[in-house]
Parts: C-alpha cells; sequence; structure tokens
C-alpha cells in the first residue's frame, strides 16, 4: 500500500529485512516506477501465458562505476543489456525481472532516478518488469547499488540465429561508432577526470533488430558488443563458426574524440565496451536492405559494413589495415591498462 | 592515403641501397605501433627494425621490483602505482598477487592522485611508484613541490626515474649492439628536445630521427634515416616538427631538476650505468621511501630462461627467446617485456603472429 509519509533521504538496512520498510520501499518507490499488472501482485514468481513457440531467457548483473554517466545510468544499463541480449536471439521481449542490491545509506533521490530511466526504456522498448526483489546490505558490502535483471523473450521466427550458423561470404555490419560507452564512463572516474563531449551509446535495440528481421530471413547472428568491444565479439564468432574473419580499420566507425582519447591512454578502441551496438551477421544477398533498415532506424544511422567471412580455418580475425597490412586480433588479456611513457 | 605516406613510400624505394641495416626504435610506443600496423610488411626486407630500451616497465630492474615487494611487506603502506607495475612479476611474487592477498594498491592514473589520498589520510603512509623517463618526471616533480608546500608527512616516492640519452649512449658503445639509425622517442623529446641526441651522429656517425607515433610519422622517419645513410649526412632530423622542438620545453626540464639529481642506475638487461636514473635532491630526501622504509638486503632471483635483458638491446628478437609465446605470454608473463603494454615481446605475441617470417 502506497504511504503518503515516504520521507526517507537514505537507504537504511530496515529497507531491506522485509518488513515495513520494505513494504513502503517496494510500494512508493519501485510499483511507483515500474508498476504493472503482473508485477503489482507481489508474488514470487510471475505467472505468463507461454504459446507454443520458443522463448529465450537471459540474465545479467551491471556494477558499473560510475552509476551514472552521460547517456544513461546503472538502471538504464540494465534494462538495455538484458533487452539487448534477448535482441541477439532476434527476440521480443516479454518481461524482465530485477534484483536490486542496495547499500545502507544510498540516497532514495539516485534510486529515484534511476528507476525513472529504467521505466522509460522499459516503456521504449515495450516491456515490463513483471518480477523483483530487493535486498538492503551494510554499508562497505557492496559499491552504493547492483543490479541484476533478467528477461524472457518469444522467438517468433523460424530462423536459425547463432554464431555457428555464420556463413563464408557473410557480410558483418554494425550499427554505428564503436567504444562510447567505454570512453564515457572512463571520462568520468576520477582518476582520469577529463573534459569529453563523448555520451554512453545505451540503448535498446529489439525495435532495430525487429526492423531488421521483417526485411530478410538470411541474418546468420546477432551479437551485441558489449565488454571485451568489437574485437571480441568478431573472435568469439570466429571460433563459434570455425571461421577466418575478415575486417577492414577504415570501414570501423569510432567517434574523432574517442579515437583521440584511446590515443592518448594508448587503448584500443576494437577492445572498448559497447552497451548500443549490435553486431549483424547476414548473407551477402541481403546486406544492402539491412544496411539501409539499419540507418533509418534512430540507432543506426552510422551503420557500416566492416567486413566478411572468409573461408573456413581456425577460428581468427584478421585487420586489414588502411595501409594495406594485415594483423591477426587476439583476445584482450585482461583489464587494458593506460600506458605510462 | 595521404601525400607524406606516400613520399614516405617514394623515399624508401629512392634511398635503399639494398645493404642490410638495423634501424632501432626507441621508444616502446613505437614498438607498439610498428606491430599494430604491421609496419614490417612494407619495408623492403634488407632494412631491420629492433626494439630498443624505450619501455619504462621493461627497463626497471628485477632488483627494484623485488625491493619494492619486500617495503610493502615490511611496513602498512597504501602503495600508488602506474598500470603495468602492478603485474610485473618478482623473485617470487608481484604486486597483483600482493593486492590479491589484501596489501593495499591501488592503479592510478596520476600521482596526483596518491597525493591527493595522503592528505585526505594523514595517518597513513602512501608511497608513489614514480616510474618513466623524462616525459613523466616533470609530473612527480609538480607532486614534491606540492606535498613541500603542504607540509605533507605521509607521502613518498621511490623514484625509478630514468634517463634516455645515456642509454642510447651505452648502445653506441656496445660493439655487439649494430645499430645503423634510431628512430628517437616522440614523448621523451618533446620534454629535452632533440639536442640531447646530438653526439650520435656527431660522435659515431649513426642517424637519428625524432619521429611521431602514426604510421605515416614512422614510415617517413625511417624513410629519412635512409635518406641521410644515401646522402652520407648522419644527422638529428625532427620529423614529429607539431610537438618537438630542438630546445625541448624548458618549463618541463626546469621542473625535473629543481627536484632531482641524476644518479648512478641500475637497468634491466643493460646493467648499472653511470647518471642514468633520478634521485630526489638532498632537500627532498624526506621524500625518499628507499630511505624511508629500510629492508634487509635482498637478492632477486630473476627467471633463468628469461632474455629480456638481450631483447632490450636489440640483440635477440622476441621470438628468439625460447620462453617466447609458450610459456611465456600476456596471460602469463614471465618477463617484463611481455608485461608491458609498450613491450616488445607482447606487440610482437599481440600483433605479429600473422608474419612471423617478418619479425
Amino acid at each position: 500500500m502506497k504511504d503518503q509519509n515516504f520521507k526517507d533521504v537514505n537507504i537504511q538496512l530496515s529497507h531491506g529485512d522485509g518488513g515495513l520498510k520494505s513494504n513502503q520501499l517496494i510500494h512508493n518507490l519501485i510499483l511507483e516506477y515500474l508498476g504493472n499488472d503482473l508485477l503489482n501482485r507481489l508474488e514470487d514468481s510471475a505467472v505468463i501465458k507461454a504459446p507454443g513457440s520458443r522463448i529465450a531467457f537471459t540474465t545479467d548483473s551491471f556494477v558499473v562505476n560510475p552509476i551514472f554517466f552521460p547517456g544513461g545510468n546503472i538502471g538504464k544499463l540494465a534494462i538495455c543489456g538484458t533487452i539487448n541480449d534477448l535482441a541477439t536471439s532476434g527476440c521480443v521481449p516479454i518481461g524482465l525481472s530485477f534484483s536490486l542490491i542496495l547499500e545502507e545509506g544510498f540516497p532514495v533521490s539516485h534510486l529515484k532516478k534511476i528507476l525513472a530511466s529504467m521505466r522509460e526504456t522499459l516503456l521504449e522498448a515495450k516491456t515490463s518488469i513483471i518480477t523483483g526483489d530487493t535486498k538492503v546490505v551494510e554499508k562497505g558490502s557492496a559499491d552504493k547499488i547492483f543490479i541484476n535483471t533478467s528477461g524472457l523473450g518469444l522467438i517468433k521466427h523460424n530462423s536459425l540465429l547463432s554464431p555457428s550458423e555464420v556463413k563464408t561470404g557473410d557480410k558483418i555490419i554494425i550499427n554505428g561508432p564503436i567504444g562510447d560507452h567505454g570512453i564515457s564512463i572512463l571520462s568520468q572516474r576520477k582518476e582520469f577526470n577529463f573534459q569529453s563531449n563523448i555520451v554512453s551509446d545505451c540503448a535498446p535495440l529489439s525495435s532495430l533488430v525487429s526492423a531488421v528481421m521483417s526485411k530478410t530471413k538470411k541474418i546468420h547472428a546477432f551479437r551485441d558488443a558489449t565488454r571485451g568491444g568489437l574485437a571480441t565479439v568478431l573472435l568469439e564468432i570466429a571460433q563459434a563458426s570455425g571461421h577466418i574473419i575478415n575486417i577492414h580499420n577504415q570501414n570501423i566507425p569510432v567517434r574523432d574524440e574517442v579515437r583521440g582519447i584511446c590515443d592518448f591512454l594508448g587503448l584500443d578502441p576494437l577492445y572498448i565496451a559497447n552497451e548500443g551496438k549490435m553486431v549483424i551477421f547476414v548473407d551477402p544477398m541481403d546486406a544492402q536492405v539491412v544496411l539501409d533498415t539499419i540507418r533509418n532506424h534512430k540507432y543506426g544511422k552510422q551503420a557500416a559494413i566492416i567486413g566478411e567471412v572468409g573461408p573456413s580455418g581456425p577460428g581468427s580475425v584478421i585487420l586489414n589495415t588502411e595501409i594495406g597490412t594485415r594483423r591477426m586480433l587476439d583476445m584482450l588479456y585482461g583489464e587494458q591498462l593506460p600506458r605510462i611513457c | 592515403m595521404s601525400d607524406l605516406f606516400e613520399l614516405g613510400k617514394k623515399w624508401l624505394k629512392k634511398y635503399n641501397t639494398g645493404q642490410p641495416l638495423n634501424i632501432m626504435e626507441v621508444c616502446g610506443t613505437h614498438t607498439m605501433a610498428i606491430s599494430r600496423y604491421g609496419l614490417r610488411q612494407l619495408l623492403p626486407p634488407n632494412i631491420n627494425l629492433i626494439s630498443g630500451p624505450g619501455c619504462p616497465v621493461c627497463v626497471t630492474s628485477a632488483y627494484d621490483i623485488d625491493l619494492i615487494l619486500e617495503i610493502i611487506n615490511n611496513y602498512d603502506l597504501n602503495l600508488f602505482t602506474f598500470g603495468d607495475m602492478i603485474r610485473v612479476p618478482g623473485s617470487s611474487s608481484s604486486l597483483l598477487e600482493q593486492k590479491s592477498r589484501g596489501k593495499k594498491i591501488t592503479v592510478c592514473y596520476s600521482p596526483l592522485d596518491a597525493l591527493n589520498f595522503a592528505i585526505h589520510n594523514p595517518d597513513q603512509s602512501v608511497l608513489f611508484i614514480a616510474i618513466g623517463f623524462e616525459t613523466t618526471t616533470p609530473l612527480s616533480s609538480i607532486v614534491i613541490k606540492r606535498a613541500e608546500e603542504n607540509q605533507v608527512r605521509n607521502f613518498f616516492i621511490f623514484s625509478t626515474h630514468k634517463l634516455v640519452p645515456p642509454a642510447l649512449e651505452l648502445l653506441v658503445k656496445d660493439k655487439q649492439v649494430k645499430i645503423d639509425g634510431f628512430l628517437c622517442p616522440g614523448h621523451v623529446s618533446a620534454i629535452i628536445g632533440s639536442r640531447p641526441y646530438h653526439f650520435i651522429p656527431l660522435e659515431y656517425g649513426i642517424p637519428c630521427v625524432v619521429s611521431g607515433f602514426e604510421p605515416t610519422d614512422i614510415l617517413l622517419s625511417i624513410a629519412m634515416i635512409l635518406r641521410q645513410i644515401y646522402q652520407g649526412k648522419p644527422s638529428v632530423e625532427i620529423q614529429y616538427k607539431t610537438v618537438v622542438k630542438p630546445e625541448g620545453n624548458r618549463v618541463a626540464i626546469d621542473n625535473i631538476y629543481d627536484v632531482f639529481q641524476p644518479v648512478d642506475c641500475l637497468w634491466r638487461g643493460l646493467g648499472n650505468m653511470p647518471c642514468s636514473g633520478l634521485e630526489l635532491k638532498p632537500e627532498y630526501q624526506r621524500f625518499n621511501a628507499r630511505l624511508r622504509f629500510p629492508v634487509p638486503e635482498i637478492k632477486p632471483r630473476p627467471h633463468p630462461g628469461c632474455v629480456c635483458g638481450e631483447v632490450l638491446k636489440g640483440l635477440l628478437k622476441p621470438n628468439q627467446c625460447r620462453l617466447f609465446g609458450q610459456p611465456c605470454t600476456p596471460q602469463n608473463p614471465i618477463g617484463p617485456c611481455m608485461v608491458s603494454s609498450e613491450g616488445s615481446c607482447a606487440a610482437y605475441y599481440r600483433y605479429e603472429r600473422l608474419n612471423p617470417e617478418r619479425i
């Protein structure tokens, strides 16, 4: 029941004890922002009608620091991350679960901002939170706020979308410039503290994927290039499909500012995280129609064909440089560390 | 491609006499750029690029690494360090391993972070590992001056700062090392200028070109070295003119020598070199961690198979080390050249495996 007297400023341990304060938190904040018919029942599990079709299920946890960054916050990230994981199956989300872990002392005003952007993103993606959980831990036991989200999606198409379905000749398309999310986060970290206009690309891509799926049945794989960046995704797909992948450095969109910051710090944009970038493997016959469709979508204006799948091979990725040389891409060895010199 | 790139290619063809030439890129950032852009693939086969001692992590002696580990084991300290240092293996451990065991170790991006921590935590001792060549030393100087102005009593540095010209002098004097040209480091030269390299063409007849870091810069710089050899006029040229002036940056140089003075210094692989390191001047000695935190004598035991020293002098290519690739990899580095993001072994491992015949 909503309590008009809810005036707490900071999260307290009692907000997670299952008692009155927990109840107030759920009714005054969580249902206020994310409520709907299913969630409002506050049942231990959501019961959904599952028609006789395939269902996709995914889960992810979000522990980003800082929790607010240009272009988003941990809440938007959590929703986009799960929606995009579902989107790689080419499906529409049915509903999401979320689990909040809050640190004692966390400002309620911050939680409101996070919930508001979650709501906005859910509305955009035409889905909702249908079950959830909240825990509060003692100060120091967690870093401000952690969010876990899971998602269920309904697969309405008959296509087989999987890295193992990638074929020789497939064109590789990305929906825009890489590295924006990672660099926007980096620029906000206190140890760097440099001025930058880079905004995270954090975005839900389910509508983009639906648009693409409506134009062709010849998509072989979608992958969102999050942690580990574009290079890691390409390597995973090369290895899963047993092909050599060729990409062309000059075709990969990277903003000048992102490239400049990477050069300055000795980082490689190919390994910087994204939160709104989908890598698409499509039959070459349909590559142009897919590219045109993506470019007509708000999250794909700068889409580009960045390479193609070569013959069967050891699962390697070859980067062709603008000066006519070639090199192999490797998995990232641990965290990228800025250079000293 | 740019006109300059085409010019570089044209000069490479025009001025190449075909004689075998060893050109050393001194700086680790050059090493990385050369490997990353696959520049060796564009060079005629008689031109052999070799990596020099220009990666600060790679040239840090095993003694210094072990000493730092011994200090944090004997004293309750908050240690701040730049990134790569944390992974370099000492004789029996690394800072990363000590961090996982609960030692207070923070990777920072500026020494100011360490100083600010010390100011806000006056009851805790803070140790900053001051590493790098002339590029990073001015910042260490500024931090020490600020600590002095603010009367900070709990901030200390472990200086491993080094100077590039003495290392080049050692290399050109070494009869084993045969270098026909130097690509001089762009970042270091932005501070010290090009004049400190003049002894190299004057006394040893070896061309020098201060180069930028884009593939075009490096290709053109190599071509400029070939031109000097072809014309028989070795000199110091600046290709990286937008950043480097012959006289360098006076303010930065003054900052270095306000606080530091040259001392003999132990380099990994190169040994003890006179006046090649920088230590705090007497008036700033109270910030010196080596004095403030004495530890029992240590005897480093570097991995017996590691030849990072020979690699740093250009005597061996990284892939000529019998540990290269197996067992020494970026995931499991045995020597510092495989650890550092500027290290030649890491560069070869990450970028050059496609064309092993040209490395």
